[in-house]
């Protein structure tokens, strides 16, 4: 095995643990993005209460929620130690800053990913702390006689708090940015770059970016303006 | 004379590799028909007539193909012209009266030897790792014997321009030697004659990149615009598609 663990501590190897767990991470956003459209439905919650009772229970879900939190810690690792390898391999700085057509998101990967964790550790106090460990102080909800948790309350709750708002928005803001480079840079790192899909990539790269965190932003606007 | 411009140059001076360097100011009349690095030769004959140390610069064909320019102007490797070795730009594109700030390209692996002079034998090290073709002494082989596709000679090409002058790590935020390391990989790599050796090439370079300390690619994109020669970052995805295929893949 000790080949397998020289390709994962090589320079290529390090960044392919980074586009695969990224890419997890991308796909996740997608499914918790559509899960979350259920709190646009005027239903008092139902809707959001029943799903969100299936994905704390459903065993399937639980163990890739496990896989998830897996991958963030992954990604957050690996970042760390290519932050800090890169700085001592770059040493010291120049003396004029240069200007080329360079992203700043490409530029502060290890800043942006900083900030979305915080967000992460944020929501999941918010959300995942409150149902799993402190559930007791949670108001219930009755459907057809079954009771289960009112997440949609505690949604409500939290969202429609001004700073908090201002949290999620900004916590959004920042993913957008990581995304902006983390989309296109996975596939590249991975090797899948094609004269005839790599504009295809980076277009779709560019527009998940935008469309993922204003799809998330669009729900606690929706809720701190209407409840 | 005409076409003459006062500048105030300010450059890194550092004794040696273990000194302590800093910029030092100079004022210089260069005539816009020079080069950069004739600029710098007008400097130095002002230095050593002042009784001072010349600035150390590498340089040697003058002509944008040996890679021996090491210096960051204004911030970029090279200065501020595309496809543009700092030899090959002319004074012409500064103003009367600028300011032009010179450095030596900064990476771990390219330590400061003097001045504007960088150690970049790591580079030769990576070459030495796996760049090359083994050929059978003997006759030379007829030109034409091997067919290859105009349009993968034509690739091989575009990386073989790839002259090392190491502007790709200058540039890099991380230092990374990827596009360097990338396009040697490339150029013997899409060619029959190199495919032969192309999974212990693309194992031994990368290890030996990896030995030398140089950092690992974010996608930037910074080498690629300082690139003098143009060589794409198209290179370092075929790099880690070989790679991952030679590490995963092979006996």
């Amino acid at each position: 095995m000790g080949w397998l663990l020289n390709f994962f501590t090589s320079s290529i190897g390090r960044k392919i643990i980074m586009s695969l767990t990224g890419i997890f991470l991308i796909l996740f956003l997608t499914v918790h993005l559509i899960g979350n459209l259920q709190l646009l439905i005027d239903d008092e919650g139902k809707a959001f209460n029943i799903y969100s009772d299936f994905m704390g229970n459903n065993t399937l879900i639980q163990i890739i929620s496990k896989g998830n939190f897996f991958f963030i810690i992954l990604h957050t690792i690996q970042g760390i130690l290519l932050y800090f390898k890169n700085k001592s391999a770059k040493g010291s700085k120049y003396a004029v800053s240069p200007k080329n057509k360079t992203t700043w998101a490409s530029k502060n990967m290890a800043l942006l990913g900083t900030l979305v964790l915080a967000f992460i550790l944020m929501h999941l106090g918010h959300f995942f702390y409150q149902f799993k460990f402190n559930a007791a102080a949670q108001a219930m909800a009755s459907y057809d006689g079954v009771q289960i948790i009112d997440s949609y309350a505690r949604v409500v709750e939290v969202l429609t708090d001004p700073i908090w708002l201002a949290c999620y928005l900004l916590g959004l803001a920042v993913l957008a940015f990581h995304l902006s480079h983390g989309f296109g840079s996975a596939f590249q790192s991975l090797g899948l770059n094609h004269k005839k899909y790599t504009p295809i990539i980076n277009f779709v790269g560019k527009a998940y970016s935008i469309l993922i965190p204003l799809g998330f932003a669009i729900i606690p606007l929706y809720l701190f303006f209407t409840k | 004379m005409s076409g003459d411009i006062n500048l105030t140059l300010k450059v890194w001076r550092q004794a040696g590799p273990k000194a302590k360097g800093k910029l030092e100011s100079y004022k210089v009349v260069a005539n816009e028909h020079m080069s950069f690095l004739e600029m710098l030769d007008v400097l130095n004959e002002q230095l050593i007539s002042e009784k001072q140390e010349p600035i150390t610069f590498e340089h040697d064909c003058r002509e944008g193909i040996c890679g021996s320019c090491s210096m960051v102007i204004n911030g970029q490797p090279h200065g501020p012209q595309t496809g543009t070795t700092a030899c090959q730009l002319h004074m012409r594109h500064y103003k009367d009266g600028e300011t032009i700030v010179v450095e030596p390209f900064r990476a771990t692996a390219f330590p400061v030897l003097k001045d504007l002079s960088v150690d970049r034998s790591a580079f030769d090290r990576v070459i030495q790792a796996g760049g090359y073709v083994s050929v059978n002494t003997g006759q030379a082989v007829d030109g034409n014997s091997i067919p290859i596709e105009k349009d993968l000679s034509l690739k091989a090409f575009d990386s073989a321009t790839c002259i090392g002058c190491g502007a790709c790590v200058a540039a890099c935020p991380n230092g990374s030697a990827m596009l360097f390391t990338s396009a040697k990989v490339s150029h013997l790599g899409l060619l029959p004659q190199g495919k032969v050796e192309g999974v212990s090439r693309v194992k031994g370079m990368v290890a030996q990149m990896d030995k030398e300390g140089f950092g690992m690619c974010s996608n930037i994109g910074a080498c690629e615009a300082e690139c003098p020669k143009e060589i794409s970052i198209d290179n370092i995805a075929r790099m880690n598609r070989e790679y991952t295929g030679a590490m995963l893949g092979s006996e």
